[in-house]
């Protein structure tokens, strides 16, 4: 591990509504080093493709909108690029893998025309019609789909929904990105089908040690797929550790909370939810926003906004309860 | 107990307050609704509040034929003298009724039809249906309906009728969509299970569905029929002069342009204001009920 | 193949409507009250003359027999005299057609082209001066009866301003280039004339702005609200983040799908363009098909009635076949599902 490849600070965001201003991201601080494979939890809702989103500069806007906050891709600030130099950001730097392979591929066009552009466009080096066809194959017969010859003339609806996203994979793997941001990959699909899919993202990531942004909210995929965890929480990330460091010691309430949800095998049982609901970002709770559900809030967690501060080796979390230590 | 006290009307009454909420903050409808609301009233108390209602009708004074706009006479004066200002409020009234009349006349059959066909898809029953339907729309409907009023003697009750006799498949049309894609439901099906009479699923389970896209179309509609209607008088085969049709009204002062612009083009002011008015609530409701295209 | 499969189904179809609206516009014509023969021949005409016309025109003979004379001479290209022009009716189309096609085509050209440029300019800026601009444009182009967009541009920009001229299809001084299609601009680009040319479109210019701009609105407003949907979606922000030009990303992966409803409703755009072309062709002088329609609706001429309803019924189904055709060409979803016989 070297220095940082991507490195987010105090990114917030809004998004203008019908009904007034939505605070989505309250202050982003996240760093990915190179090789490095991140695991990134949280509620669904909390802020996690909005964060990635802007890191591609993909965020739609309006209703969007980046109010503060520094992007560091190898020391260079995402946001304040050119949008020529943000196109090779895209692709050869960064490449995006969304959760709805269904949603992301453009329905009117086929898969070949689809992911050649992007071969063509998101490469580092310019190629040819024929070698850009190639390549197309070969990536697909890399993502283990059958007939990549045929799958090049189909369109989406023509393929399964498995087979969507193993196109997707093709494609953010085909630009050979330095860091591959996957979200949620298999939430849209079925659960015979995770697993197959999980499994080839991984052999595919280690193969070409490509650095990794693991989105999920299931702390199970996790353990599987990172080599350190951050977990978020309505708009910012309140722990982060080494996968190990986390799940044995876990501090903020938060993530113990999200430990005690996860239905043990041996232990029998329920699991436990967390009470209450993630908070409503148009008048988000003042001080920490996880304090209306936090059994251990106090007066401080009212008034003020923890920070992330470091209180073990590599192990950050930001609630009050910790930062005496 | 009291009607306002039983619980389906409170219920009822605070889905209405909660829709007439968000409605009213949306202030594209709120100005369409201030110009119909404006436009019903000056069309139900025309003979109050026009100036001069008896120029509504045949009245000549050819003293003050052809006045440019003035205080005595905002709108201007015809050929025969008579004040536009009235005329255009009466004007109202035959514009108003043309769309009302209409869809009062066309929205039952049609939304029966509809209901019927969607319910019974794939059918015979649907076949007849929906290939009558689609001959009706096999013409655009100002043709048709210039063909009907051909045949009948002019008036601004043939053109009623004829419009009514082409607008009805637009609505069978429309609820045969949303109708045969409700009927695979689970509450219709639960319905049917529980063995529910035919009217009761058509009426009481599928129909309260389409309410919403039925009552866009409809506020769309009061514009496009008030258009069609214009449009008839307007060649002469809708309402006959004197009758103060605003259609009518734009045909003859077309006859004094450019010199005497107001003849015609105040009413044709009017005709837009009424039907942008119905428009804005259409796109209202369309927003409201976040349909698709109605 | 799934095009071919489409088109065959939707011709059956068209045959059928066809068959109906025969139906529809015979019993408009015959049943319905009044005497065409009388208004033809006048009041002042002998008994035995209406009489004889009667005969000639087999009204004397029960319905379904006049429906069988009807259909067969209309399945055999004869659709009858005109009871004024006493003229065969056939001929009248085949004179006054071309020149109401020209003019709505030539509107369908306008309003489809401006109305999908105004509309995606205004969606893909949404939320600004131009969007704004663009939506009381539309506002005012669809609550505006064609008529009163005709009267006022006859108006101002002919004889206020007089940049256009009034009335008709060429001046006086422009001979008329030779007779091949009927349709004066296009006989005049084959036949080399291009002076007729330029005038023939200049006369145009009113009349067809006129039709054009109400459905202009229509598709602007469609084409504005889905441009600016699909530019939320993930396929978007997808083929941006994959580092496709966001120029690039616009005119193919978002112009594509966002045309879809546009050209679906350009059907409907098209009605009301051959209904509107009876109002602007009669203010601007237009000796058209639709003008012709006008007069014989206006003197009673059943035969000319039908024959315009059933031709202008006929010129609505190829127009929807053609949209249907394109619209599939555009969407694979739809083109494939008939492909499973959907």
């Amino acid at each position: 591990m070297t220095g940082a490849l991507l490195h987010v600070q105090g990114l917030k965001v809004e998004f203008k509504v019908y009904e007034g201003v939505l605070k989505v991201l309250n202050g982003v601080q996240m760093v990915v080093h190179e090789g490095e494979r991140m695991g990134l939890v949280g509620e669904a809702g909390c802020g996690k493709t909005t964060t990635m989103k802007c890191v591609l500069r993909i965020l739609p806007s309006p209703p969007g909108k980046i109010t503060a906050g520094q992007i560091l891709f190898h020391g260079r600030d995402v946001l304040k690029m050119t949008f020529h130099q943000v196109q090779r950001v895209r692709g050869r730097g960064i490449a995006m893998i969304f959760q709805d392979p269904t949603a992301a591929l453009n329905p009117v066009f086929t898969i070949g025309d689809q992911l050649m552009s992007v071969i063509k466009y998101g490469s580092r080096d310019s190629l040819g019609a024929r070698e850009v066809r190639s390549r197309a194959v070969a990536v697909l017969h890399e993502v283990q789909l059958p007939d990549p010859e045929r799958i090049l003339t189909n369109y989406p609806i023509q393929l399964s929904g498995g087979m969507r996203q193993r196109v997707c994979i093709a494609m953010a793997l085909s630009t050979e990105p330095e860091l591959l941001i996957a979200d949620e990959p298999t939430t849209s699909l079925d659960v015979t089908i995770q697993d197959q899919i999980l499994r080839l993202l991984n052999a595919l990531v280690e193969r070409r040690s490509t650095s990794v942004i693991f989105i999920t909210h299931s702390l199970g995929v996790v353990r599987e797929m990172a080599d350190r965890v951050y977990v978020m929480y309505a708009g910012s990330i309140i722990e982060s550790a080494a996968k190990e460091e986390l799940f044995s010691n876990p501090l903020h309430p938060y993530t113990q909370g999200l430990m005690r949800a996860v239905p043990k095998l041996t232990g029998g049982g329920i699991a436990e939810g967390i009470p209450g609901r993630i908070p409503d970002y148009l008048n988000p709770p003042a001080g920490c926003r996880f304090q209306p559900r936090c059994p251990h809030a106090w007066a401080r967690c009212v008034n003020e906004v923890p920070t992330l501060h470091e209180v073990g080796q590599g192990h950050e979390v930001a609630c009050f309860r910790f930062q005496e230590q | 107990m009291a009607f306002w006290r039983r619980p389906g009307f409170q219920r009822r009454w605070d889905t209405f307050k909660r829709g007439w909420y968000k409605f009213s903050k949306n202030p594209v409808s709120v100005v369409g609704l201030f110009f119909v609301v404006a436009v019903s009233f000056l069309a139900v108390f025309a003979p109050f509040v026009a100036p001069y209602p008896e120029h509504a009708g045949r009245f000549v004074n050819f003293s003050e034929a052809s006045q440019p706009p003035s205080l005595q006479h905002p709108f201007g004066t015809d050929v025969f003298g008579r004040d536009i200002l009235s005329r255009v409020f009466f004007g109202f009234r035959y514009s108003l009724m043309m769309g009302v009349v209409v869809l009062v006349l066309v929205v039952p059959p049609g939304v029966v039809l509809g209901l019927v066909a969607g319910y019974w898809r794939g059918t015979w029953i649907d076949m007849v249906i929906m290939r009558v339907t689609d001959v009706f729309l096999a013409v655009p409907p100002l043709i048709l309906a210039l063909a009907v009023c051909s045949v009948l003697t002019p008036s601004v009750f043939n053109a009623m009728m004829a419009v009514s006799l082409m607008w009805w498949p637009w609505y069978a049309r429309l609820v045969y969509g949303l109708a045969s894609s409700l009927r695979n439901e689970f509450f219709v099906q639960a319905a049917e299970v529980a063995g529910a009479s035919r009217p009761h699923i058509l009426f009481r389970e599928i129909l309260p569905n389409c309410v919403s896209s039925i009552f866009t179309k409809m506020s769309l509609d009061m514009g496009w029929v008030i258009l069609i209607g214009s449009a008839l008088s307007f060649v002469g085969l809708g309402a006959q002069p004197p009758t103060p049709d605003l259609g009518t009204m734009v045909a003859d002062g077309a006859k004094y342009l450019p010199d005497q612009w107001w003849i015609a083009i105040f009413p044709a002011l009017a005709i837009m204001i009424t039907v942008l008015g119905f428009n804005l609530i259409g796109d209202g409701f369309r927003d409201l009920f976040a349909l698709e295209e109605v | 193949m799934g095009i071919l499969k489409l088109v065959g189904k939707r011709l059956v179809l068209s045959v059928f409507v066809l068959f109906g609206l025969s139906i529809l516009i015979f019993l408009i014509s015959r049943v319905l009250p009044g005497d065409p023969v009388r208004m033809a021949l006048g009041p002042r005409a002998p008994e035995w003359a209406v009489q004889n016309m009667r005969e000639q025109m087999h009204l004397d003979k029960p319905l379904y027999a006049q429906y069988y004379y009807w259909l067969s001479g209309a399945l055999r290209g004869d659709l009858g005299q005109s009871l004024f022009t006493r003229r065969a009716v056939v001929d009248d189309i085949k004179e006054f057609l071309p020149a109401t096609m020209e003019l709505v085509l030539f509107a369908g050209v306008i309003m489809a082209v401006f109305g999908i440029l105004l509309g995606a300019v205004a969606g893909r800026y949404s939320n600004t001066w131009v969007d704004n601009s663009v939506r009381i444009f539309s506002y005012v182009g669809v609550v505006t009866p064609s008529f009163v967009f005709a009267i006022l541009f006859l108006l101002l920009f002919g004889y206020v301003l007089r940049w256009f001229p009034t009335a008709g299809r060429l001046s006086p001084g422009i001979t008329r280039p030779q007779v091949i299609t009927g349709m004066v601009t296009l006989d005049a680009l084959v036949t080399g004339n291009f002076a007729a040319l330029g005038d023939a479109l200049w006369h145009m210019v009113l009349p067809a702005v006129s039709l054009a701009l109400g459905g202009m609105a229509q598709e602007a407003r469609i084409t504005r609200s889905t441009i600016s949907d699909n530019l939320r979606k993930d396929y978007i922000a997808a083929a941006k983040g994959f580092g496709i030009p966001e120029r690039f990303v616009t005119l193919k992966y978002l112009l594509k799908p966002s045309l879809i409803p546009t050209v679906s409703i350009l059907g409907l755009d098209f009605a009301s363009l051959l209904g509107n072309a009876f109002l602007v062709e009669l203010i601007f002088n237009w000796p058209g098909f639709s003008r012709y329609g006008i007069n014989a609706m206006l003197r009673k001429d059943l035969n000319a009635v039908s024959a315009v309803v059933m031709v202008l019924g006929v010129v609505f189904v190829i127009v929807n076949i053609l949209v249907d055709l394109v619209v599939a060409g555009l969407d694979p979803r739809i083109r494939l599902g008939a492909e499973r016989g959907k």
